[in-house]
């Protein structure tokens, strides 16, 4: 056992940066005042906000006003989702986001299902990417909005973002009407440029959490002029599109986190891809029957996402635990559902290959030293868990094995079943 | 570690020490399940010849996430198990299930199959202190995996009217699930198909017993809570 703990889970969440908390702590205390006020604590925070605005929007390269914040990724989701969709009715009803949505697009997608939207579900080739060409094939006049991450939070496989936004353009065709497009960059924003100038894109989700800010804190950026309805409603703050008091002390360190991670981001993108090459050669130089998960090249330079055959993901993690390194894993064992996960099954993985996925995912405290280490327990583990196991699966039949549609009996699984 | 200890509730861990990395939701594994987790006892460690062992058994599929093997040897003279080795695909709660009912079979030089047969999934979780109520199915399954041995032990060696014990049918092959494991679902609060299938897996790989077991779950339904 490893006697300091290693933590191979930023992509979950991320420890607040000290430079951060040290930003944020006056607003806790002397500086507490609510931003809606007009006497002096209250233009205080309200100033606050304001600086914070501006050094984001500088950040993500957008005009004043563009930026709305969220208490989540997921409600900023939420927004776009539901609000975009609502407020455009009139021009259309259709809905296209790519299968491997956070969840937080595509519940809100399903929710408008019952609102007489039209969603249409986008699958990912084989290598884990959305072919624009699809997209162009699957916009039509009632087409009002396309949600496409820019990242998933599983594998970390980048989507031709730019790609997709011109495809979109073209099909507007110069006018400002729908179809809009929106990208969550909750995984991207650490390691890839996200200007919104550049992608291309009409609304855009970031996260704090994600980015060694608090947690409680996320933006949604919305290009002027785009029509949308609010989903959390009220006192009419943030221009009536989230009402609620601003969470200041967090805005102001989310804005805090925006300019560390942005300064850091070359460095830590050439950093952390070399330790993750390290991670993932060692694993499978090492461990037999592993399977990578996501693209291999086109992937967010701190993830590594494998499936060890035969072993059950909620074992090894606690293995893992027990070693003292924390790492995530898509099998259903380890969800409140019970469901393996979709974005892995989406990428054409059969369930025995979800069950046995770990995700590795690397920041900005993670060292060669770590990475060594966790190098050094993993055939250990793996190998005690396939001595455990009585499957024997071979690397290559693993399509044959278990589809969905070829599961035992000829039927999908109960979890599968009562989705629809 | 002491400070977890309730004596009161036999040595019950009370402190969560498993968190969902992705909801942040958490649940308890007990120490018991920790430990024979961590060093599972009785695992079948090199694949047996033939004739090794007296009857074999296997429920689960590798799709659903848990596949349990048994291997089993008997003394047909005083009709005991003698022996009792696994092998688990599955979460911490599959793996300790299993490892704790290769213990409680052969602890005491061996156990008689009639009292095996009686073991309930209830006995299992019991022993291990407790487990997670959602993941109580997987406890579920090693038992049926020491039926599935004992079945094939009793066809082996012509017992026929020992197959499928407690007079109760077998419902669904695939998982080794009988009426009675329907009934007790319903008693534990499933009175829908999908929860039925929660707490038992039934039909997931052999859809063909499902009519029967939504009938089963109405009639039984009635029986209970009259509805």
């Amino acid at each position: 056992m490893l006697k300091k703990k290693i933590y191979l889970d930023y992509a979950s969440t991320t420890p607040l940066d000290k430079k951060v908390f040290m930003a944020m702590k006056p607003y806790f205390f002397e500086k507490f005042g609510n931003p809606g006020n007009l006497y002096h604590s209250g233009r205080v925070a309200k100033k606050a906000i304001d600086i914070a605005r501006r050094k984001m929007e500088k950040i993500i390269n957008c005009d004043p006003g563009e930026i709305i914040f969220n208490a989540s990724a997921t409600e900023a989701d939420n927004l776009a989702i539901l609000g975009i969709a609502r407020a455009n009715k009139k021009f259309g009803n259709k809905i296209i986001i790519s299968n491997i949505e956070h969840k937080g697009i595509h519940s809100s997608a399903r929710l408008l299902v019952d609102e007489d939207f039209d969603v249409v579900e986008i699958p990912v080739g084989s290598n884990g990417l959305i072919s624009p060409g699809k997209i162009s094939k699957a916009l039509d006049k009632k087409t009002i909005l396309v949600s496409v991450t820019y990242a998933d939070s599983e594998t970390g496989t980048v989507q031709p973002i730019e790609k997709i936004s011109k495809v979109i353009k073209k099909f507007r065709a110069g006018k400002g009407a729908p179809p809009y497009f929106h990208t969550d960059a909750s995984q991207a924003f650490s390691y890839l440029d996200s200007d919104v100038k550049k992608l291309g894109v009409d609304a855009m989700t970031i996260s704090a959490h994600k980015i060694y800010g608090p947690k409680g804190i996320a933006a949604l950026y919305i290009r002027k002029g785009i029509a949308m309805t609010p989903v959390i409603i009220g006192g009419g703050q943030q221009n009536n599109l989230r009402s609620g008091t601003q969470n200041v002390p967090a805005i102001v360190g989310f804005a805090e986190s925006a300019v560390i991670t942005k300064r850091m981001r070359k460095k830590e993108y050439l950093r952390l891809k070399k330790l993750r090459d390290i991670l993932e050669k060692g694993i499978f130089r090492m461990v037999p029957k592993v399977v990578l998960n996501g693209h291999p090249q086109n992937r967010l330079p701190n993830f590594l996402n494998v499936s060890f055959l035969d072993i059950e993901g909620e074992a090894a993690l606690l293995y893992f635990d027990n070693a003292n390194v924390e790492v995530s894993t898509g099998s259903a064992c380890d969800s409140e559902t019970l469901e393996p996960s979709r974005v892995l099954l989406a990428l054409g993985r059969s369930y025995e290959h979800v069950h046995g996925s770990i995700r590795f995912s690397l920041g900005r405290h993670t060292t060669a030293e770590e990475i060594r280490q966790v190098l050094r327990i993993i055939p250990g583990i793996i190998k005690k868990l396939r001595v455990i196991s009585p499957l024997d699966l071979k690397l290559n039949e693993s399509k044959k094995i278990s589809r969905p549609e070829a599961f035992a009996g000829g039927r999908a699984p109960h979890f599968l079943r009562n989705k629809k | 570690m002491k400070k977890n200890i309730d004596k009161k509730n036999n040595g019950k861990v009370s402190s969560p020490d498993v968190v969902n990395s992705h909801t942040g939701g958490s649940w308890a594994y007990t120490e018991k399940v920790k430990s024979h987790f961590f060093n599972p006892q009785n695992i079948l460690l090199v694949d047996p010849e033939k004739e090794t062992y007296d009857a074999e058994g296997i429920v689960g599929s590798p799709a659903c996430g848990d596949v349990m093997r048994v291997w089993l040897k008997i003394d047909q003279a005083k009709d005991k198990i003698i022996d009792f080795k696994w092998k688990t695909f599955g979460c911490a709660s599959a793996i300790a299930a299993t490892s704790i009912l290769s213990v409680m079979i052969t602890e005491k030089g061996g156990m008689k199959i009639d009292r095996a047969l009686k073991i309930k999934p209830g006995d299992i979780v019991r022993r291990l202190d407790g487990v997670p109520d959602r993941k109580i199915h997987c406890s579920v399954l090693s038992d049926k995996a020491l039926r599935a041995a004992l079945n094939a032990w009793f066809k082996k060696t012509g017992q026929f009217e020992r197959v499928s014990a407690e007079g109760s049918k077998i419902i669904d092959p695939y998982v080794k699930v009988t009426e009675a494991d329907i009934e007790k679902a319903v008693l534990g609060g499933a009175f829908t198909l999908k929860q039925v299938q929660e707490k038992t897996k039934v039909g997931i790989g052999y859809p063909e017993c499902i009519p029967a077991t939504e009938e089963l779950i109405r009639f039984y339904c009635e029986k209970h809570f009259g509805k």
